[in-house]
């Protein structure tokens, strides 16, 4: 057990227990898993989704895309995300811009300037 | 022979990297010569922490009668190349020679079907050199120099790609970047040199004073190398280059930048630490780049669609970890009590990120470079449903992916909880940012998840099938890494860790030459 404690400078941490939960949760998993619904069958009409008598659409027209996902975090952080944007411009002068500016701060902290 | 191990971890690769191109018209050869070069320098880097982590700090002298004759008899000063290894700089070898014998592995497949191989296994075992030379040297001439060679066979590999017009861009972008940071490292060294008449580190270290001209060229040489570390704002050529270069070059093109994170803890602990009159001042400065770097890094990963492209924002991100870990030891150096009670975890826990995050960074770049290798694309909004089709690569990138989110009992969760412990001891405010970086990692890492492995199969990827061995490989390499380091941090803590946060607050140690004069 001991090579598996870190010591903190607060207390202590040990996966074991982690490892432990992990296992028994697999293993309960596995076994709803197993148990399954004895009535499916797999390939036949009972495992298609009904949508109040319509076709099911195409499945890669209704995929949900990675551009979709976090929409409405990244709308709520727009002026934020804007100075990002505005900060990346990907044009090497400005990356050497940043530097200078960058050393001319340092710099002078470090000196004593502020 | 044990003696020589600093020059032959140097010379091997050399040798290997000037040998490839032989292998020009048998591309499996060069493949496999890659292979075996790297295995035998990763041998060699054991053997040498083996050594240090018994003998202490290793000094070699190139040229000498004796390989540790730092002052030949009627000299005061060292005169000759010198290469003073001690056990951070053993710890980042190990990770330099693992990551480039990993990437090789990987390569074997995944640029197998490329022209011009020889150069791109050249300039692999170049990149390695470059390395290994940065975190071993004693001088400081020594370290512009293998920065220029890591520096220029990294924009190289960026470039390889020559055929897509993004990954020459990007090659010409990272070689301006580094021969920048150079020319600045370069002009410091001037400065030195001109005040002291001598470049090796430790000497220069002991006869420092305090100057104003000493001051400027630790700004400058701690501002060059947070760049090419990737420290925000000047992270901007960090997401080009790791994007284009191949897969297999990315675990050596990330050491390689973390070989500039050693030389900035380097510089900041053991060439300066004597003379800046509140060293904190450098801790704080530091430390306030590492919120910065995981703060932007993470929001900018959330946004991208690029699998690599949102990778690499996250390799920033979490090298603001690393320098929020080590800047809180360097804030509270100078001031027993704290070192004792936080400083000296907080070293620790920012060294232990290093090594956590370039294997579960290389990891996912793989797994991501995996992705591009089945689908041809890089879009996240392109991929669905390769769970079914690429379950390896699936667990490869879910352990990955918990471990960068620092989830227990992960590698990356050991590391993270030092850091948030320590950091919270010198500033609250400085905890919360680094857990509010986690759980924007996790959410970003959940996405890449759900649009690349989830959802239902795409008829274009029905015939696509889990990528080549030596891929899976290499893979699962790093990924029982993670597990096991994960398992057993306090071994890895004890054995390569505390002594690599040692040797930087010790820097008495390594002002003598190991105590050799």
């Amino acid at each position: 057990m001991n090579p598996m404690t870190l010591r903190t400078p607060s207390g202590y941490w040990n996966p074991i227990i982690w490892v432990i939960f992990l296992i028994l949760f697999g293993l309960v998993a596995y076994l709803i898993y197993k148990a399954g619904n004895p009535k499916y069958r797999r390939d036949t009409d009972q495992v298609k989704p009904f949508l109040s008598g319509n076709l099911e659409t195409d499945k890669e027209k209704i995929q949900v895309r990675a551009s979709d996902i976090y929409w409405g975090f990244i709308e709520a952080l727009k002026e934020y995300y804007g100075v990002l944007e505005r900060m990346h411009t990907g044009d090497i002068r400005d990356y050497i811009l940043w530097f200078v500016g960058m050393a001319a701060i340092i710099t002078v902290i470090l000196i004593g300037g502020i | 022979m044990m003696e020589h191990l600093p020059a032959l971890i140097i010379a091997i690769p050399l040798l290997g990297a000037f040998a490839a191109p032989l292998f020009k018209r048998h591309h499996k050869a060069v493949s496999i010569w890659a292979i075996l070069i790297t295995g035998i320098t990763l041998i060699v880097s054991l053997l040498l922490t083996r050594e240090v982590l018994v003998k202490g700090i290793l000094v070699y002298v190139f040229g000498a009668k004796s390989p540790t004759l730092v002052l030949p008899s009627g000299y005061k000063v060292p005169i000759r190349i010198m290469f003073e290894v001690d056990a951070l700089g053993a710890f980042m070898a190990i990770s330099a020679t693992l990551m480039s014998f990993v990437g090789a592995l990987y390569s074997y497949s995944h640029v197998a079907h490329e022209s011009g191989l020889e150069k791109y296994y050249s300039l692999l075992l170049l990149l390695e050199v470059g390395i290994l030379g940065m975190v071993l040297t004693g001088d400081l001439f020594n370290l512009f120099v293998f920065m220029e060679i890591a520096g220029i066979s990294g924009a190289a590999l960026v470039g390889f790609r020559s055929y897509r017009g993004e990954a020459s861009e990007a090659g010409i972008k990272y070689l301006i970047i580094s021969a920048v940071a150079s020319l600045m490292v370069l002009f410091s060294v001037a400065l030195l040199y001109g005040e002291y008449g001598n470049l090796n580190l430790a000497y220069i270290a002991k006869n420092i004073k305090f100057g104003v001209v000493d001051l400027i060229a630790f700004g400058l040489l701690f501002t060059s190398f947070a760049m090419k570390c990737g420290a925000v704002p000047m992270h901007y050529w960090v997401p080009d280059a790791y994007t284009e270069i191949p897969a297999g070059g990315n675990p050596p093109l990330l050491v390689a930048t973390y070989a500039n994170l050693y030389a900035l803890f380097r510089v900041s602990f053991t060439l300066f630490t004597n003379i800046v009159i509140n060293i904190s001042r450098a801790g704080w400065i530091m430390v306030i780049l590492g919120v910065l770097t995981m703060f932007i890094g993470v929001t900018m990963a959330l946004v991208q669609k690029d699998v690599k492209r949102l990778m690499s924002y996250h390799a920033i991100s979490q090298t603001g970890y690393m320098l929020l870990g080590v800047g809180v030891g360097l804030t509270v150096l100078h001031d027993p009590s704290k070192l004792m009670e936080f400083g000296r975890d907080a070293i620790a826990g920012g060294l232990f990120h290093v090594i956590n995050h370039i294997i579960y960074k290389s990891l996912l770049l793989m797994t991501a470079g995996a992705l591009f290798y089945v689908t041809g694309t890089r879009n996240l909004d392109n991929m669905g449903g390769l769970a079914r089709k690429m379950p390896i690569t699936t667990i490869s990138f879910m352990i990955g992916a918990a471990a960068i989110s620092g989830l227990p009992p992960f590698n990356g969760f050991a590391s993270k909880l030092i850091i948030y412990e320590t950091s919270y001891m010198l500033n609250p405010i400085l905890t919360v940012f680094a857990m509010v970086t986690s759980i924007l990692t996790l959410a970003s890492f959940v996405k890449v998840f759900a649009s690349a492995f989830l959802g239902p199969p795409l008829k274009k990827y029905e015939n696509v099938k889990e990528v080549p061995k030596p891929m899976l490989i290499a893979m699962i390499i790093l990924a029982a890494l993670c597990v096991i380091f994960g398992l057993f941090p306090k071994i890895i803590l004890d054995k390569l860790i505390y002594p690599a946060a040692d040797a930087l607050i010790n820097y008495l140690q390594y002002h003598s030459w190991g105590g050799l004069a």
